[in-house]
Order: C-alpha cells, then sequence, then structure tokens
C-alpha cells in the first residue's frame, strides 16, 4: 500500500460494522450471521499472516501466471490520435480472466478453514470457471450456480466446469440470470453452512466479502500502479474499468485512490441505452436499497422490488455493485459512466482487428468508453484500460449476432 | 400490552399454543388474503403472519418463492398488503398481525413512512429476514416510536452470547428457525428444537414460536410440545397452490389452506392436552 494510501480515507472503510459510509452492512438472515463473523476472523488472522501471504503470492505467480503485463496497445492507441493506451492483460491469467485472483485467495481461506466443499455464483461463467479450477486443485467438492439464462449463453464456459469436476446447477427463479444465482447459493450456504464455503465472486455481498475480495483483487492495481511508473516514468492520467459486481474495478482502482491526479472511471453496461430501462446501470441510474446482504445502490421499482436487468455481457448484468463503488460514487472520487451493447460490440471487433487480442464483452464495455476517454485527451498522457478477461467464451455470443451458427 | 403480547399472555392461561399461519399477501389471489385471513381464525389461528412478496426472497425455499412470484405477479405491492390488513382490521380487531418480508421494501418506502403507515392500517409487528440486529438500531427506532413489535430471528446456528443480546433487543415474540436451511425444508429435528428453546428461555421471558419444516398436525404438534407456537407457511401455499393446478378456484384454495389449518390446530391441541 502506498503511503498516501495508507493514510488516507480511502484505507480505513470498510469500519467495524462493514460500512463503507452509508453503504455495505450484514444484512442477512440470521443462520448466516456466526458464519459472517468466523469468516471476518479467519481472514483477519490469516491476511496479517506472512505464511499465508506467501502461500497466496506463490499461488498468484505459479498458479495464475501473475503479474500480468501491462501492455501498450499502439496501434489502437494511434488510430484514435489521443493518449497512450494501456492494458492491464487479466484475461492472460489463467482462466482467462481476473476472477481467479480472488478464488485462489479465498480457496485458500476455505482449505485453512477445513471446509471440504466450496460453492459459487456465476454470470459469465468465468468465475465458476475459475472456483471450479481452484476445487479441482485442492480436491474440493464444487456446486456452481447459473442463471439458465446464463447457461444457454455461456455454454462453453458450463462445459468446462464440468470438465473441472464441478456440478452446474441451472438456476430458474426470478430473471435466471446472476442475481438469481447469487439467492440460490445463499440458499444453498445457509443449509449447507457447517461444511461449505460461499466464494462470492465479486465485491458484493455481505460484509466481510466485499473487503476481502477487494483486498485479493487489488494486486491488479499494485502491479499496474508499479508498472506505469516503470514504462511510462509517472502515474497514469486515468483508469478504465467495467463495473458489474465491481471486483476488476475495484481491484485497479484501489491502489491509486490516494492519487489525486489518477481520474477514475467505472463502466457500467448500458444495455440498450439508459433511456430504455433494458440496462444494467444501477450506480448511474439506480437508487440505494439493500439487496445481497449490502446496502449499495439497486436498480429497483417504485415498490423496492428489484428490476430485470439486460446486458449483452452476462458478467455485468447484476441490478446491484459492490458497496465500496456506491461510496466512491457519492465522495465524486470515482466517475461511473455508461457504454451500451452496441458500443461495446464494436469495441470488440476494434480491439481484435487492431490488436489481436479478443477481449471478453465485459472489458469491452471498458474499451469502448476508454477509446472516447483517449480521444479528447494528449499524446503524452496516459490511460490504463483493465482488460479483465478474454473473449473466448463470447464468441457464441457474437456469431449469433453476426448471424452465425455452429 | 400491546395486541401480540396481550395474544400470548391470554394463551398462556388457556394453556393453549399459539397457531401462526403464514401466506403470502396477494397469493393465489389479492382477493383471496382477507377473506383468508379471517377463515384461518376462525378455524383456529391465533396470530396472522402475512408475507410481503420480494423479487429475491433469498430465505425462501422453492414453494415460497413461487408464492412471492404469483403474488409480484397479481400486482401486490407493500402499499397494497397495508390495504389488505386494514380491510382485515375493519372486522377484527384482535388478531395480531406479524408482516414477514425483506428489508428492501421497507428501506424504500423509508422506515418512518412504514412505521406510520403499518402501525394506521393495524399491523402489530415486522419480521424482515435480512435485517439481522446488527442492522436493526434504525428501523427498530421507528417501530418502537409507534408501538410496533420488531421480531427477531434465533437460529441454530446463533451462538449463547448472540441470543443473549437478540433476547435483550426483542419485544413481541422470539422467532426461532427450526432448522439450517430455507423455508419448507423437511429435515426437522425436534429434540434439536427442544435443545435451542432451551437456551432461548435461559436469556428472555418472551414466548418463542417455532417455523421453517413444519408441514403438518404431526410435525406442529411435536413442536408445540415444547414451544409457545409454530409457524405454518409452505404447507399452506402449497396446498393452496395444488388446489390451483388442479383446476380449482380461489374458492377450492382457500378450502384447502383452511382444513390444513383446522387439522393442524387439532394436533397441537391433541399435543397440549
Ligand atoms: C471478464 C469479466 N470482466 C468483468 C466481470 C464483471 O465482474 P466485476 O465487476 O466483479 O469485475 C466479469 C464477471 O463475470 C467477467 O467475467
Amino acid at each position: 500500500m502506498s503511503s498516501e494510501l495508507k493514510n488516507s480515507v480511502y484505507a480505513a472503510v470498510p469500519d467495524v460494522d462493514g460500512r463503507f459510509g452509508d453503504y455495505g452492512g450484514k444484512f442477512v438472515a440470521e443462520t448466516l450471521m456466526a458464519a459472517l463473523a468466523e469468516l471476518e476472523a479467519v481472514y483477519r488472522q490469516l491476511s496479517a499472516d506472512p505464511a499465508f501471504q506467501r502461500e497466496l503470492d506463490e499461488d498468484l505467480a505459479h498458479y495464475v501466471g501473475r503479474p500480468s503485463p501491462l501492455y501498450e496497445a499502439k496501434r489502437w492507441s494511434r488510430s484514435i490520435g489521443g493518449a497512450r493506451i494501456f492494458l492491464k492483460r487479466e484475461d492472460l491469467n489463467h482462466t482467462g480472466a481476473h476472477k481467479v485472483n480472488n478464488t485462489v485467495g479465498q480457496a485458500l481461506l476455505a482449505k485453512h478453514m477445513g471446509k471440504p466443499r466450496v460453492i459459487a455464483e456465476t454470470g459469465a461463467g468465468q468465475h465458476g470457471v475459475a472456483t471450479a479450477t481452484i476445487a479441482a486443485r485442492l480436491g474440493l467438492k464444487c456446486q456452481v450456480f447459473m442463471g439458465e439464462e446464463d447457461v444457454r449463453r455461456q455454454a462453453l464456459n458450463v462445459y468446462r466446469m464440468k470438465l473441472l469436476g464441478a456440478d452446474v446447477l441451472p438456476v430458474t427463479s426470478g430473471s435466471r440470470t446472476l442475481k438469481d444465482a447469487m439467492n440460490e447459493a445463499m440458499r444453498d450456504w445457509v443449509t449447507n453452512i457447517d461444511d461449505t464455503f460461499y466464494i462470492i465472486g465479486t465485491v458484493a455481498g455481505p460484509h466481510p466479502y466485499p473487503m476481502l475480495v477487494r483486498d485479493f483483487q487489488c494486486v491488479i492495481g499494485r502491479e499496474a500502479r508499479r508498472q506505469a511508473q516503470a514504462q511510462t516514468g509517472k502515474l497514469p492520467d486515468a483508469l478504465v474499468a467495467c463495473v458489474g459486481g465491481g471486483s476488476n474495478a475495484i481491484g485497479l482502482f484501489h491502489p491509486f485512490l490516494a492519487d489525486e491526479g489518477v481520474a477514475m472511471y467505472g463502466v457500467e453496461a448500458g444495455g440498450h441505452g439508459i433511456a430504455s430501462n433494458q440496462h444494467a446501470a444501477p450506480l448511474t441510474a439506480g437508487t440505494p436499497g439493500v439487496l445481497h446482504g449490502n446496502r449499495t445502490y439497486l436498480m429497483q421499482d417504485e415498490d423496492g422490488q428489484i428490476m430485470h436487468t439486460h446486458s449483452i455481457s452476462a458478467g455485468l448484468d447484476y441490478p446491484g455493485v459492490g458497496p465500496e463503488h456506491a461510496w466512491l460514487k457519492d465522495l465524486g472520487r470515482v466517475h461511473y459512466v455508461v457504454a451500451n451493447d452496441e458500443e461495446a460490440l464494436r469495441a470488440f471487433h476494434t480491439l481484435t482487428r487492431v490488436e489481436g487480442i479478443m477481449p471478453a464483452l465485459e472489458s469491452s464495455h471498458a474499451l469502448a468508453y476508454a477509446e472516447k476517454l483517449a480521444a479528447q485527451m494528449t499524446p503524452e498522457q496516459v490511460v490504463v484500460v483493465n482488460l479483465s478477461g478474454r473473449g473466448d467464451k463470447d464468441i457464441h455470443t457474437v456469431a449469433q449476432i453476426d448471424g452465425i451458427q455452429f | 400490552m400491546s395486541r401480540l403480547a396481550g395474544r400470548f399472555q391470554q394463551l398462556a392461561q388457556r394453556g393453549r399454543k399459539a397457531l401462526i399461519p403464514y401466506v403470502v399477501a396477494g397469493d393465489p389471489g389479492l382477493d383471496v388474503t382477507v377473506p383468508l385471513m379471517h377463515r384461518m381464525v376462525d378455524c383456529g389461528a391465533d396470530i396472522i403472519e402475512l408475507g410481503v412478496p420480494f423479487s429475491d426472497p433469498m430465505s425462501e425455499g422453492p414453494v415460497l418463492q413461487l408464492g412471492h412470484e404469483r403474488a409480484l405477479a397479481n400486482g401486490t405491492t407493500l402499499r397494497r398488503v397495508l390495504e389488505l390488513v386494514r380491510e382485515f382490521r375493519q372486522r377484527d380487531a384482535d388478531t395480531p398481525v406479524l408482516l414477514m418480508g425483506y428489508a428492501n421494501p421497507v428501506v424504500h418506502m423509508g422506515y418512518a413512512a412504514f412505521a406510520d403507515a403499518a402501525s394506521a392500517a393495524g399491523v402489530d409487528a415486522l419480521l424482515t429476514v435480512d435485517i439481522p440486529p446488527e442492522e436493526v438500531a434504525p428501523v427498530n427506532a421507528e417501530l418502537q416510536r409507534v408501538g410496533m413489535d420488531n421480531i427477531f430471528l434465533v437460529a441454530p446456528t446463533t451462538p449463547d452470547a448472540r441470543i443473549r443480546r437478540i433476547t435483550a433487543t426483542a419485544s413481541g415474540f422470539i422467532y426461532y428457525v427450526s432448522l439450517k436451511g430455507v423455508t419448507g425444508a423437511g429435515h426437522l429435528d425436534v429434540a434439536d428444537v427442544a435443545h435451542h428453546l432451551g437456551q432461548i428461555r435461559a436469556h428472555s421471558q418472551l414466548p418463542v414460536a417455532v417455523g421453517f419444516g413444519i408441514r403438518d398436525a404431526a410435525s406442529a404438534a411435536a413442536v408445540a410440545a415444547v414451544a409457545d407456537g409454530v409457524v405454518v407457511g409452505s404447507a399452506l401455499v402449497n396446498a393452496m397452490a395444488k388446489a390451483i393446478e388442479a383446476g380449482g378456484d380461489h374458492e377450492a384454495a382457500m378450502a384447502a389452506a383452511i382444513a390444513l389449518v383446522a387439522a393442524i390446530r387439532q394436533g397441537i391441541d391433541g399435543a397440549a392436552s
């Protein structure tokens, strides 16, 4: 942690109650409260333990393949004609996305707690794949909850999870996407609390999850900070990341929060456009409420019911967002913006053709906004975009839009 | 004394255990709820627990999830639920009504606005599954202002120190969740329930009702033998859903629910005598 960050308000959250200002907390059923307290105690103890940190660092280096490169997308930057754009290559991690940084960490917690079974919710399937992967390596039983709609659009990842020995349980309630998968995972956890560790895939859920997932993902920003200084001789002028639950974004942003000269943009899924109401942009168009164990911005109707969301990318198709982002929005420290389906799709094709890098549709939202932002900046300025995952899993979705069937 | 405390006191004097049926407001239809409440009281319900439907009912099993979905599809909102209670109160000033639901609709309405509207409608108590003691202070202040009880859950996983903390803030009664799991699960262990009720009673004089996993007259009787009250939910909601599935109308659904309430009343009273 930089000394500026250590002494800033940003290092003081969450407080002991799991709050980021008015957001966060522990809004769950009583049955889970003791388990959350135990998890927090174990995490606080282990995260201060050098042996645990060493074990985690080794896994990140030799299993995940860190550090991930900070790659300057020169041809793309030139074609835009503004700032220099660097891509933080989380797509090159083992399993193909940033999600694994967190699953490696939580799986180590599960191992230390002696839990033989792990469960996870997944949208795009990247978190499910990362969890199934770690479970295979540690010999843990693994069940992954996935909305029926996502099972359909992320068929490749479903098969990957099965190959890895995980059970994929399609969820047919509600909107059949990520939020419903999370409901179902919570129901499973409450039922099997004695032997099960719930590996949440993003910075949402009840305390301590938003804190510990953030801590595990901060490796992205710590590396990027070091790499940017080494490769450009300064800190970046702007950071851009997509925001579903917000884990890749907070992982990149957090180590820079106290660096006042670094502007930050969290890009939500604009779907068919904010005006259409078919989007997944709670920070841009939602209001505060309580869902999945924390208080945060939500997409909700006038009765407080959670609304259906839409995004071309399953990993962003979520009506809530991590509570720390809600707090950062109110503080004005991070700007939250949107990219819609069409813009993301265009960025997917552009990066593939111009740089030979096929991004995940989630990450493509960040790329789409970065393109607009960089165009208004100068060639001396530097933008770092979190390329949170690779696009192989989305080929079906893209092909279908292009009218191609396999 | 609150209507709820008064009801438990009466029951204790008569040596009778509380039967607390739970139905989701607006399921299977908005026209069903008020007549169903009256008829459940007529055949032995002592307290009515009315579910406020939510889009993401995280603690419900499959049966109640469907109940919530149907109720929402019928246009049931929190405001509408309060209207239903107001209508119920026109003919029944005595039976306590407890709303059970999730935080967000109440948060969205605002705790103060909710407390005012709910007490004006004749609601006696609120149970929000996902507002544990750690988060309860702001809503409790509003409920206390209007004299409403806040019902707390105690679970099999609640450690003794927490039970003490919960019972110190609780009023009305304590709701003991009989199993680790969601509503409607089928692995109720009565000896284990009895053990936990002993722990709760070591800290509190409040009546203790038990819910989750009570399906029929036999399981209700077994639990009533050790508790002050039993909550039956999934079984009633399922009985109504089955009646409709079999081609029945709302009247048939109500009849199915009433028959079950009556049978459970008999089971409980048989066990007590
Ligand atoms: C590649 C990729 N990026 C981003 C996300 C969104 O999650 P978060 O906002 O937590 O980073 C996902 C989620 O599945 C993902 O797979």
